[in-house]
């Protein structure tokens, strides 16, 4: 990166590669999954690594819905896309904006029960949902948001993650720009947008990724929770295709709807990197 | 907290305002719940709660004479290290590099980044198709290496599985957070530094990993977390605790007997104790680790 | 019966000024193909009547559909009706005030009901002592044989002829391997294959007061003398690489439906999954025994789920469950399910009407399900009735895991495995007291 040399990128390259490759490998069976048919995957043992030929059937029936091969009809995604989103987008925006808000609060000020604040948040970690899901779904119903999306979304929302890594960044950040902001007249809330928020750009980038996903991939709260078919999420889907009992599975289709439902997810990685500019930091430094 | 920032806001009400969105949130949604479930570790119910007892101590007094309870305790720790420490280290490898390289960053990092989006539904049964025994795709490869590989009757082959599987999610994860720290680090110091004459491995012990220390305390955190509690998910689908108990991490004993087996109140016994087990590793790493923190 | 539920809906109808339609809410398990079966059944009975609306709703596995509905019905919350696997039976009836029989429901509507039209094997499971029908049997299954008939011939055996007790079962397995074939013999749920349908195949019994049904105080005995015996000779088998173990579970499936298994104690239900993937010609033969117990082959336990009846819901909604079990019982709508999903028909007429069709003479192999339950069970035979059963079945998975891959003897993982399950035993036992 500082000097030109071409052995060590060279090695870089060759880490990547392999890193990409062992990471990477489960995805690329998926996706060879979806272009075959459903007797091919389970009728080689193991299952051929060429792509094969089905790939247009399976990817319609699963886009579209419709009758498949083997007799079962597979409903549309795009409904349950749509619930994934909200909920991704409410659960990544929502995380974010009430975490830097606090974090910011942990960090610059001093006020009585702070400490006993940030620790009640920072065990939200230390017990996982499904321990508390049954009662956290008593709370839920009790409050009215049964079948709602205020419902689906918001108990995610409890949870310190985002909190934890802001305090961390905000931590690092040279006192000298509070020092300076404030020679210039500027309160808290005015450091806030104009200093905080540039530098934390790639911490938000990084955590609006990891919180999508975290609410695109939710599953287990929205199973217990809804009983709309309306307001079930893609996972629920993908699950839904999975006979259970000793019935065989569509593979092929449950593997290209999964391959489809990790399509957003890719893009949001995608678009997130523009934040990731190298150098950015270090003008404003 | 240990750290404290030397320049602070004065404001009285401020804090609070800022604070208080996040409060209402976790007082709601996570302590009013987690109470009550934890409540139920002292009572005998049966599965819908209609008859109800007050034992007291006596589901934790069950557990600790259970003698593959506390085996499960030694089971936790391994998998938990090997988990916390190959998925960061892997992951920080990876980082460096892509850090590195001009040409194909982006695409390094949305390949590397991607198998985070991959459902847990779906990886379960990835890991089953890649890893059964006689037909998985990479039973398949051991075997022509001449490994044998049964995890339903290989008690160490079956912890393999779980970390690999397990460590394999948290990478993408790591990896992204890493990138982001590494990100942060001004290219002037690194470039001060070049000019001093500090090779590359110099340069990255003296300069980046400090200041990437923060990232790495906050990762540290998570990835023990995650060991402890998200990883249940992995072993239902790949082992479902066996052969025998070999797998049966702590976690996965307190889902089971909450999900599958609908004993509550011994679910949230192993939970009590579970996240007193987590808080008391995290104060200690606050207290120790986080002193060799730089920020 | 059909005249009286309409009149009581009229009745409602007129007693209520603004009348809307009643909804009955059916959690279920049930994903693919048989997500689709449900949703017919449901859109068939909606179709058929105005006053109620049966919305079937998926709620994952079986296990994820029980936890929702136990944090509904905490909630005050809870769906009409749900499918609960047959482990859960014990706790679903030894929850207080969680439940109505099936057939107080069915009294309570005005419906007829008669207990004597199901098939034995399949009722008596979810029937009290004292005959009152708790759950409707939905979806049953039974272990069966199910054998690769090409590598029978292969192997030089008339596929036509498959082995029907236990040392014929081992000459094959013998055969198969000397022909070549790499697993000659697995099983899938193996406490369900092995030990529990063992059991009452060769009646006797796998749990003391009569498998439980006569109190919470029964204890497990599945380590007699005829049970050490039986999984000695799979582990010997085992030893000589003639069974291997595929793992918990349905795991096993799919290595017969790959081929690399020859032959494998399963699920009747797979039947379908086997037809449709199999790339060679498969059959099925009743599940294996040993000729010189005194009983056997007495009858099979069935697997599967059933449905119950929430309790807390008003008497309309409650008319409306009872009107929808009475479809669902008609012998046209259980010969079809039974026919396209490969479950069991759970009344008599449906399978009488089914072997009407020819339905059995142009799939044959499908009738073998049925023949082996179709018949008067006794005391020890009539099914299971275990708390905690759940965790039963895992300790025995633990256990004998510890047998095959050589850890500990049989004896011993038999009896610590009655050990284990009997302190589950008594922690239901205690926490059911009331």
């Amino acid at each position: 990166m500082v000097e030109r040399r071409p052995g060590i990128t060279l090695i870089a390259h060759l880490v990547l590669v392999l890193g990409v490759l062992l990471v990477s490998f489960p995805l690329y069976v998926t996706l060879v999954a979806s272009t075959q048919t459903s007797e091919q995957i389970v009728q080689q043992a193991p299952m051929s690594l060429w792509p094969g030929s089905n790939l247009i059937e399976t990817y319609r029936a699963a886009l579209f819905g419709g009758q498949t091969a083997s007799g079962s009809r597979i409903s549309p995604v795009a409904p349950m896309l749509k619930v994934s989103f909200i909920c991704a987008m409410v659960i990544a925006l929502g995380k974010i904006s009430i975490s830097m808000l606090s974090a910011f609060a942990f960090v610059y000020f001093r006020f009585p029960g702070r400490t006993l604040c940030f620790w009640m948040v920072f065990i939200t970690l230390m017990l996982p949902v499904e321990v508390r899901i049954g009662p956290t779904y008593q709370v839920v119903a009790g409050l009215g948001l049964l079948n709602t999306y205020a419902g689906l979304t918001v108990p995610l929302i409890a949870s310190a993650t985002a909190t934890f890594l802001f305090r961390q960044f905000f931590l690092t950040v040279p006192d000298e720009l509070v020092e300076a902001s404030r020679i210039d007249g500027a309160g808290p809330i005015r450091f806030f947008i104009d200093v905080l928020l540039p530098l934390s750009a790639t911490s938000i980038a990084a955590l609006f990724v990891i919180q999508f996903i975290y609410g695109w991939n939710q599953y287990l709260w929205p199973l217990l929770f809804t009983t709309d078919e309306s307001k079930y999420p893609i996972v629920m889907g993908i699950r839904r295709m999975l006979a259970g009992g000793d019935a065989g599975n569509e593979w092929n289709v449950v593997m290209a709807t999964a391959i489809l439902a990790m399509l957003p997810p890719a893009l949001v990685v995608l678009l997130m990197q523009k934040w990731f500019v190298k150098g950015l930091v270090d003008a404003e430094k | 907290m240990a750290i404290e920032k030397r320049v602070r806001f004065g404001n009285r009400w401020l804090p609070w305002l800022l604070v208080a969105p996040q409060m209402v949130i976790v007082t709601i949604f996570f302590f009013w719940p987690a109470g009550s479930a934890l409540y139920q570790s002292v009572l005998l119910q049966d599965a819908f709660g209609g008859s109800t007892q007050f034992v007291g101590l006596e589901n934790f007094d069950r557990l600790f004479s259970d003698g593959s309870y506390l085996a499960s305790f030694r089971t936790t720790a391994v998998f938990s290290l090997l988990v916390a420490s190959c998925g960061i280290c892997i992951a920080l490898v990876l980082a460096v590099m892509a850090n590195r390289v001009i040409r194909g960053a982006t695409l390094y990092t949305t390949l590397l980044v991607w198998p985070y989006a991959v459902a847990p539904a779906i990886a379960g049964v990835l890991w089953l198709f890649m890893f059964a025994p006689s037909v998985g795709i990479v039973s398949h490869a051991l075997r022509g290496l001449g490994i044998e590989w049964n995890h339903l009757l290989n008690g160490n082959q079956a912890m393999a599985l779980i970390v690999m599987a397990a460590v394999w999610k948290q990478i993408s994860y790591n990896f992204l957070f890493f990138l982001a720290g590494l990100q942060s680090i001004p290219k002037s110091l690194i470039e001060a530094a070049a000019i001093d004459g500090a090779r590359p491995w110099h340069r990255f012990w003296t300069i980046v990993f400090p200041l990437l220390s923060p990232t790495t305390f906050f990762l540290l955190v998570i990835n023990i977390v995650y060991a402890f509690f998200d990883t249940f998910a992995i072993v239902d689908a790949a082992t479902q605790g066996g052969p025998g108990k070999d797998t049966a991490i702590l976690v996965y004993k307190a889902y089971y007997d909450g999900f599958k087996a609908m004993d509550l109140g011994g679910s949230a016994a192993q939970s009590v104790i579970l996240m007193a087990i987590v808080i008391a590793l995290t104060v200690v790493q606050f207290r120790y680790v986080e002193r060799r923190v730089q920020y | 019966m059909k005249f009286k539920a309409l009149c009581a809906a009229a009745i409602v109808a007129v007693a209520t000024p603004a009348y809307a339609q009643v909804e009955i809410q059916w959690w279920h398990a049930m994903g693919g193909a048989l997500g689709e079966w449900v949703n017919g059944l449901a859109k068939d009975f909606n179709d058929q009547q105005k006053d109620y609306k049966v919305v079937p709703v998926f709620k994952g596995s079986y296990d994820e559909a029980m936890t929702a509905a136990v944090a509904a019905f905490r909630a005050g919350n809870a769906p009409h009706i749900l499918q609960v696997f047959e482990v859960g039976t014990a706790t679903m009836m030894a929850s207080k005030g969680a439940i109505v029989p099936v057939t107080k429901v069915m009294s309570d509507a005005g419906l007829k009901f008669d207990p004597k039209a199901y098939v034995p094997a399949v009722s008596g499971y979810y029937t009290a002592p004292n005959g009152q029908m708790l759950s409707l049997p939905f979806n049953s299954s039974t272990p069966v044989f199910h054998y690769n008939k090409d590598a029978f011939k292969a192997a030089g055996m008339d596929p036509e002829k498959p082995p029907s007790t236990w040392p014929e079962v081992a000459l094959a397995a013998a055969k198969l391997k000397a022909s070549g074939h790499k697993c000659p013999l697995t099983t899938s749920w193996i406490s369900w294959t092995q030990l529990e349908s063992f059991s009452a195949w060769h009646n006797t019994e796998f749990a003391t007061k009569r498998n439980g049904f006569n109190g919470l105080d029964a204890r497990l005995v599945f380590n007699t003398p005829l049970h050490v015996r039986h999984i000695e000779n799979l582990a010997n088998l085992s030893r000589q690489g003639l069974f291997f173990y595929k793992g918990r579970a349905g795991a096993a499936d799919a290595t017969f439906v790959s081929g690399e298994c020859a032959m494998y104690t399963g699920s009747s239900a797979a039947y379908g999954n086997i037809k449709r993937n199999a790339k060679f010609a498969s059959g099925i033969s009743t599940l294996p025994y040993y000729p010189d117990v005194p009983g056997s082959p007495q009858n099979t336990v069935i697997g599967g789920a059933s449905l119950w009846v929430m309790a807390g819901k008003n008497p309309v909604e409650y008319k409306g469950v009872g009107a929808f079990f009475d479809y669902l019982s008609r012998a046209d709508v259980q010969a079809k399910s039974h026919q396209t999903t490969g479950y069991l028909p759970i009344t008599l007429a449906a399978f009488e009407m089914t072997d009407k069709s020819g339905f059995y003479a142009k799939n044959p192999g499908s009738d073998v399900a049925v023949n082996q339950m179709i018949r008067k069970t006794t005391d020890k035979s009539r099914g299971i009735r275990l708390g905690n059963f759940v965790q039963i079945r895992a300790i025995i998975d633990e256990e004998l895991e510890g047998v095959w891959s050589g850890k500990q003897g049989v004896k011993e993982a038999l009896d610590t495995a009655v050990r284990r399950g009997n302190e589950q035993l008594e922690r239901f036992e205690k926490a059911n007291r009331s």
